[in-house]
C-alpha cells in the first residue's frame, strides 16, 4: 500500500466540507421544491389541458426523464453562453435541477392523480360535490398521501444527484471535496468524509420527511 | 369407521404446552394418543389451539413443555435433524395458500419427491398423476394454482401430501377457507382416503363430516383438551359441561 | 451560432466520427449491463444471507444491512472517485473502464438489494411454511419457490434502475472513461460547437433510454396482468408509469 492515511489532516477540513454541504442543501432545496411547484402546474396542464399543451408537456417530461443530468448540465453550461446567456455555474446547475425535478415530479403527480379510485369520485359525484370540492376533498388528500413517500424518495435521489455540480466548479459538498483533495492529496480520506456527510444528510432528510409525513399526512414511512 | 382400539399407539403427546413468541400460551398440558390407522378429529371454538396442535406436530411451533413420542421414540423438536425426520413421516395440508403458486399442479406434487427426496422423475410423476386422478383432477395436471378453484387447490394439496407417503396425515381446517360449494368436493376426497387405513388427524369445523368419518373426537378449548372419545359420546352424550355447551351451540345450525 | 453549426456539419457527420460515437455507446451500455448483472447476482446473495434466521450470522447480517444503507446514499460521482483512488492506493492499476464497472456494481448491489428484499416480502409466509414442512431447506425454498414468485415484483423496478444506471455512467467520463459523455467533450474540445457535440450525446442517450423505458413499462404491464390480485375499485386511469427513483 503506497498511500499513507492522514485522517487527522482530513478531519481538519471538516468546516469547509460542512460549508459545502450547506451549499448542497440550499441548492437542492430550492431546486427540488421549485421543481415540485412547477410540476403541479405541468401535471394539471397534462391532465386537463388541450391537446397541444398535453403534447408539449409530454415531450418536455419525456426529454428530461430520459437524458442524463450531466449532459443537460453541460448543454446549459456550454450552450447558453453561445446564445449570449451568461449565468453563474450555480444558476446553471440550479436551472438544470429544476428542469429535471419538474419533469420527474410531473410524472409522479400524474401517476398519483391517476390512482384516485373511481369509486371515491363517484361517491363524491353522488354527494353533489363540485369540481373544486372534488379536488379538495378527494383528489388532494389521496394524492398527498400516495405521493408523499415517492416524492420524499426523489428528493433524496436529487440530493445525491447534485454532486455533479462539482464538475462545473460549484462549491457544494463534492466540489469542496475536489478542491481540498487537489490541494492536500488526501483523496481517500476527504472523499470518504464527504461520502459520510452525504449519508448523514440523506438519513436526516429522510427522517425529517418521515416525521413531517407522519404528522401532517398520517403517512407511515420507512426511514431505513 | 375403522376399529382401532386394539391397534398400537403411533403418536403420543404427554402434557405438551406451547406458546407463540408474542402471545400467551396456545397449548396447555395437552395429552393425547393416536393409534395406527385411526382417524382422530379435533374440534373446538376458535383459538382453542387446534391448529397450533398440528403446527407443533409438524415442527412449525416449538413446544415449551411436555413430550411428543412417535412410534415409541421421543422427538426433540429443538433439533433440526429430528424435525426433518418427523417431516419425512408426517405431512400436513394447510388451510390456505398451500400450493406453490409458481408451479403447476403436477409439479407441486412431484417437486418434493424429486428435488428433496431424490426420487426418479418418471416414478414420481407416475405416482403424482395417479394421486391427482384419485382426487378427481385428471384434467388439471398442467394448471397453475391461480387457474384452479379453492376446492381444486386443496385437493391438489391433499395429493401433494399423499405423494410424500406419510405415516400420519394432518389436515388443518382444510375446508374453512373455501366457498360453500367447494367444501363437499374436498370432504369427498378425504372421505375416500379414510378407508385406506392411513392415520389422520383432522381439525375441522364440519361437524357432520367429523361425526361420520372420525374414529375418535377430541374437543379442545383455550389450549387444553376438554374431552375425548368416540363421536357418539362427544356429539350425543358429552360428559363435560364445556363440551356440552360447545356441541349444543354448533349443532343448532 | 447556427451558421457555426452548419459549417461544422460536414466535418462532424462523418463515418469515422459515427464509429467513435458507436464505440462510446457500446462502452456506456456495457458498463451498465455488466454492473447491473453483477449487482443483481450480488444483491440476491446479499438478501439471501441477510434474511437468514441463524443467530450465528447476526454480525454478517448487520454488515449487509449497513452496506445497503450506506451505498444507497453515496453519490455515484463520489463513489467512482473513491473506487479509483482506493484501488490505486492498494496497488491495482486497473483500467478506468473496470473502475467504472466496479462502481456501478457496488451501487447497483445496494439499490437492487432493496428491491430483492421487497420481492422476498411479497411472497406469502405460508409459501415458506409449505416448503419448510416438506424439508426443503432454505436454499431450495428460495431457489424453487420464493425467487420464481418474487421475480414479478423484482423485475420492473430493477429494470428501471438499469435504465437509470445507463444514464449514470455519464459520470464515468469524469475519471476519463471514453463513453458517450467523454466523446462529446472530446468533440467540444477540438472545436465542434457544444450544440452539435452535446446535442448528439443527448440524442444518443435518449435513443437508448426512451425505448428501454417503454420496454420496461410493457414488461411491467404484462407481469401485472398475469398476476392480477383482487384489489379495490379500478383506478381512474389504468396504471401509468412506475414512479422513478424508487
Amino acid at each position: 500500500m503506497d498511500y499513507t492515511f492522514q485522517w487527522g489532516v482530513a478531519f481538519g477540513y471538516l468546516p469547509e466540507l460542512l460549508q459545502g454541504a450547506w451549499v448542497t442543501f440550499h441548492l437542492t432545496f430550492i431546486g427540488f421544491w421549485s421543481g415540485l411547484a412547477i410540476a403541479v402546474f405541468l401535471a394539471v396542464g397534462q391532465l386537463y389541458g388541450g391537446r397541444l399543451l398535453r403534447r408539449s408537456i409530454s415531450v418536455y417530461v419525456v426529454f428530461f426523464t430520459n437524458t442524463p443530468s450531466l449532459v443537460t448540465a453541460f448543454f446549459i453550461y456550454y450552450g447558453l453562453p453561445e446564445v449570449g446567456i451568461l449565468w453563474s455555474p450555480y444558476v446553471c446547475i440550479l436551472v438544470n435541477l429544476v428542469l429535471k425535478a419538474s419533469a420527474f415530479l410531473t410524472d409522479a403527480i400524474r401517476g398519483g392523480v391517476a390512482s384516485v379510485r373511481v369509486s371515491e369520485m363517484e361517491a363524491a359525484e353522488t354527494l353533489g360535490f363540485s369540481m373544486l370540492q372534488k379536488i379538495r376533498y378527494v383528489i388532494v388528500p389521496h394524492v398527498a398521501k400516495t405521493l408523499y413517500a415517492p416524492i420524499s424518495n426523489l428528493y433524496i435521489v436529487f440530493i445525491l444527484g447534485s454532486a455533479l455540480a462539482a464538475i462545473f466548479g460549484v462549491e457544494e459538498l463534492t466540489g469542496t471535496a475536489f478542491n481540498i483533495a487537489a490541494e492536500t492529496f488526501r483523496t481517500i480520506e476527504i472523499y470518504s468524509i464527504a461520502a459520510g456527510i452525504y449519508v448523514l444528510m440523506t438519513v436526516a432528510a429522510s427522517a425529517l420527511l418521515a416525521l413531517v409525513g407522519r404528522w401532517a399526512f398520517r403517512v407511515r414511512a420507512r426511514i431505513f | 369407521m375403522t376399529v382401532a382400539e386394539n391397534r398400537e399407539v403411533q403418536l403420543e403427546l404427554r402434557e405438551v404446552s406451547a406458546a407463540y413468541p408474542r402471545g400467551g400460551p396456545v397449548l396447555r398440558d395437552v395429552s393425547l394418543q393416536v393409534r395406527k390407522g385411526e382417524i382422530l378429529s379435533v374440534i373446538g371454538p376458535s383459538g382453542s389451539g387446534k391448529s397450533s396442535l398440528l403446527r407443533v406436530l409438524i415442527g412449525l411451533l416449538p413446544p415449551s413443555a411436555g413430550q411428543i413420542v412417535l412410534d415409541g421414540e421421543p422427538i426433540d423438536y429443538a433439533s433440526r435433524r429430528h424435525r426433518q425426520r418427523v417431516r419425512d413421516r408426517l405431512a400436513i395440508v394447510f388451510q390456505q395458500f398451500n400450493l406453490f403458486q409458481n408451479m403447476t399442479a403436477l409439479r407441486n406434487v412431484t417437486v418434493t419427491p424429486v428435488k428433496i427426496r431424490g426420487e426418479a422423475r418418471a416414478k414420481a410423476q407416475a405416482r403424482a398423476e395417479a394421486l391427482l386422478r384419485r382426487v378427481g383432477l385428471a384434467d388439471k395436471f398442467n394448471s397453475y394454482p391461480d387457474e384452479l378453484s379453492g376446492g381444486q387447490q386443496q385437493r391438489v394439496a391433499i395429493a401433494r401430501a399423499l405423494a410424500l407417503e406419510p405415516e400420519i396425515l394432518l389436515l388443518d381446517e382444510v375446508t374453512s377457507a373455501l366457498d360453500p360449494e367447494m367444501v363437499n368436493e374436498v370432504l369427498d376426497a378425504i372421505r375416500a382416503l379414510s378407508h385406506d387405513g392411513i392415520t389422520m388427524i383432522i381439525v375441522s369445523h364440519e361437524m357432520a363430516f367429523v361425526r361420520e368419518v372420525a374414529d375418535r373426537v377430541v374437543m379442545m378449548a383455550e389450549g387444553a383438551v376438554v374431552e375425548a372419545g368416540p363421536p357418539q359420546q362427544i356429539f350425543d352424550a358429552p360428559q363435560t359441561q364445556r363440551c356440552r355447551e360447545f356441541v349444543s351451540k354448533i349443532l343448532r345450525h | 451560432m447556427f451558421e457555426n453549426v452548419l459549417r461544422q456539419a460536414d466535418v462532424f457527420f462523418t463515418w469515422e466520427n459515427a464509429l467513435l460515437w458507436l464505440r462510446a455507446l457500446g462502452t456506456t451500455l456495457s458498463m451498465a449491463v455488466i454492473g447491473c448483472c453483477l449487482g443483481f447476482i450480488l444483491a440476491c446473495v446479499l438478501v439471501y444471507f441477510r434474511s437468514s434466521p441463524h443467530r450465528a450470522l447476526l454480525p454478517l447480517r448487520l454488515l449487509l444491512i449497513l452496506y445497503v444503507e450506506i451505498f444507497r446514499r453515496i453519490p455515484f460521482l463520489v463513489l467512482i472517485f473513491l473506487v479509483l483512488f482506493l484501488t490505486r492506493a492498494l496497488g491495482f492499476r486497473l483500467p478506468l473502464y473496470w473502475v467504472a464497472c466496479i462502481t456501478v456494481t457496488i451501487s447497483a448491489t445496494a439499490f437492487i438489494a432493496e428491491i430483492v428484499r421487497a420481492g422476498y416480502e411479497s411472497v406469502h409466509r405460508t409459501q415458506w411454511d409449505a416448503a419448510e414442512v416438506m424439508n426443503f431447506g432454505r436454499f431450495r425454498t428460495v431457489w424453487l419457490v420464493v425467487m420464481p414468485q418474487a421475480w414479478t415484483v423484482i423485475i420492473p423496478p430493477a429494470f428501471s434502475y438499469f435504465v437509470m444506471f445507463v444514464k449514470e455512467t455519464s459520470l464515468a467520463s469524469q475519471v476519463g472513461v471514453y463513453e458517450l459523455m467523454q466523446t462529446a467533450k472530446y468533440f467540444n474540445n477540438i472545436g465542434i460547437s457544444p450544440f452539435l457535440a452535446f446535442g448528439t450525446c443527448l440524442a444518443l442517450y435518449f435513443m437508448v433510454s426512451y425505448p428501454l423505458t417503454r420496454f420496461g413499462w410493457r414488461i411491467e404491464r404484462r407481469l401485472r396482468e398475469r398476476f392480477r390480485r383482487e384489489e379495490g375499485a379500478e383506478p381512474l386511469v389504468p396504471a401509468l408509469r412506475p414512479l422513478p427513483g424508487l
